[in-house]
């Protein structure tokens, strides 16, 4: 068996090998830890040696051993009597349920940061090795560390049971695990010099963990809406940067390059958590994406759709960034002053004015409306203010075009 | 997202310093970096020597020239940074704002994005 089929095996068994430890130990941290090694002493063995007969029961006698280890080190008397006779019956290695769910809402604690949510959603849920994220997210390995176990020791703190939330809270509790997983997926798409390939497979593992939550929550219209976003972005990325890493903004990507499968999956699920009568910002994005992913050209672009769908999200879920959108849409459905008019009103909030991305939306209206010269002000003004050499370049190229 | 931190140093204002005010001093560093290495936010820190002690390096017509000292002759020198992940902006001030010089009068902390990086982390 090849090291990256391994790797593929492993992921998927972790959460269910970490799941039966919690159900018969209790102690999430303990556990989390236990299984970690487990997989790292199989991700060294199984290559070369191949398979146990169970891979499952495998990893689950041997984290359970390691968890076992850990507590009579920890040399607490009474646990070590307790835990003695419980090491005689390892947890049921058939599950008779899937805990991806109640992990999630672990590691998603609302205790916790959402860099510390992430990484800790990466390693007990995503079955990544504590390395593996600390290069994905460009730290190193020690502050990672760190991080996941003081993560693990605030999930304790809080006395977290390993159950679903109760109903009234649930449903708040699932909109903070659908929001790690979109950040986990952006953290891929943002493309950074030398991190390339780490980061494309950081938004793999978002939409891997999200497929595990939409299978468990299938009438879920945002969880439905959050997959279809994804896949729908990440059709486009080949599409989206040369191969020299520069960015390919949407109106000039070519659209032959994006992934088909991952359209028609995408369209699907967005046309279907529309269906229902929830209506989440996740299904709008959804929606949005799906317009410009039936649109054969970018000149076929249904804008009037377009603009509609942000207007909808602009008021069920107000932010800039999304009045920023509206307004290219607008600009597109009507002329690039009405898009401009928009921006007036976010340019009264001081620190939106000086927002990158403000500037930039405010360049293309105006290089739209034939003012070159402003124009050129704000591209070399938004390539200052972007805190991404890919979007700096893409800027700063924008603003040479205007004086060529 | 990642930030520098940087403190801007200024001989004379630490020479002025009393044994206990530098003594203090050394001790907030200490403070403050064991937290961050707690808190799961360092990346690495990095305290420069004097600025006496820096040489300026120009070419000429292929030729190399090195002139010993700074490259301003500046009151403030690069001290020293910090290089932090932090959650957001906010977070990176808070802690620039725990940093003892930030307290000092005459001494400069700053706190600048990290744009772009790349090289091996484990330093």
């Amino acid at each position: 068996m090849t090291r990256s089929a391994v790797e593929d095996l492993l992921r998927e068994l972790t959460p269910q090998v970490l799941g039966a430890l919690v159900r018969r130990y209790g102690r999430f941290e303990g556990c989390e830890d236990a299984v970690q090694e487990a997989v790292l002493a199989a991700a060294v063995k199984w290559p070369s040696q191949g398979l146990p007969d169970n891979p499952r029961a495998w990893l689950t006698t041997v984290a359970s051993h390691r968890l076992i280890d850990q507590i009579r080190s920890e040399n607490a008397r009474r646990e070590r009597e307790e835990l003695a006779s419980a090491a005689d019956v390892p947890p049921e290695d058939v599950p008779d349920t899937d805990d991806t769910l109640l992990l999630l809402f672990l590691c998603c604690h609302p205790t916790l940061t959402a860099a510390s949510q992430t990484a800790l959603t990466l390693r007990a849920v995503g079955g990544l090795t504590t390395a593996e994220i600390a290069r994905a997210f460009l730290v190193p390995e020690a502050t990672m560390a760190v991080r996941i176990s003081r993560a693990k020791q605030r999930v304790k703190a809080a006395g977290s049971t390993f159950e679903l939330p109760p109903a009234p809270e649930r449903e708040e509790r699932l909109r903070v695990v659908l929001h790690v997983l979109y950040l986990i997926f952006n953290e891929g798409y943002t493309a950074s010099s030398g991190a390339v390939l780490e980061r494309v497979h950081l938004a793999d593992e978002a939409i891997r963990l999200t497929r595990l939550v939409h299978a468990q929550l299938p009438d879920d219209a945002e969880v439905t809406g959050l997959l279809a976003l994804m896949l729908l972005t990440h059709a486009r990325r080949r599409a989206r940067t040369t191969a020299d890493g520069d960015l390919v903004p949407l109106a000039e990507q070519d659209r032959g390059a994006w992934d088909a499968d991952l359209v028609a999956e995408g369209l699907d699920l967005a046309k279907s958590s529309l269906s229902g009568t929830d209506l989440g910002p996740y299904q709008l994005q959804a929606a949005i994406a799906a317009t410009h992913a039936v649109a054969a050209t970018a000149a076929d672009t249904d804008w009037r759709q377009v603009h509609a769908l942000y207007l909808i999200l602009e008021r069920i879920a107000p932010n800039p960034m999304v009045t920023l959108n509206r307004a290219i849409a607008l600009a597109e459905v009507e002329d690039p002053q009405a898009g401009l008019a928009v921006l007036k009103e976010l340019e009264e909030d001081e620190r939106m004015a000086k927002h990158h991305r403000l500037l930039s939306v405010r360049a293309h209206l105006l290089e739209l409306a034939g003012e070159r010269d402003a124009a050129y002000e704000d591209y070399r003004r938004a390539a200052k203010a972007t805190a991404s050499s890919a979007e700096q370049r893409f800027l700063e190229e924008r603003a040479r075009r205007l004086r060529g | 997202m990642q930030f520098v931190i940087s403190m801007h140093i200024n001989p004379a204002v630490l020479d002025a310093l009393t044994d206990e005010e530098r003594q203090a001093l050394g001790q907030g560093h200490g403070e403050f970096l064991e937290g961050l290495k707690a808190s799961g936010e360092l990346i690495i820190t990095q305290a420069l020597v004097d600025p006496s002690q820096a040489a300026v390096v120009r070419v000429h017509d292929g030729q190399r020239v090195v002139t010993d000292g700074p490259f301003l002759e500046a009151k403030e020198y690069l001290g020293g940074f910090y290089l932090v992940d932090v959650e957001d902006r906010d977070r990176a001030l808070e802690l620039a704002a725990q940093i003892p010089d930030a307290a000092i009068e005459g001494l400069g902390v700053e706190v600048r994005q990290v744009l772009f990086s790349d090289g091996q982390l484990e330093a």
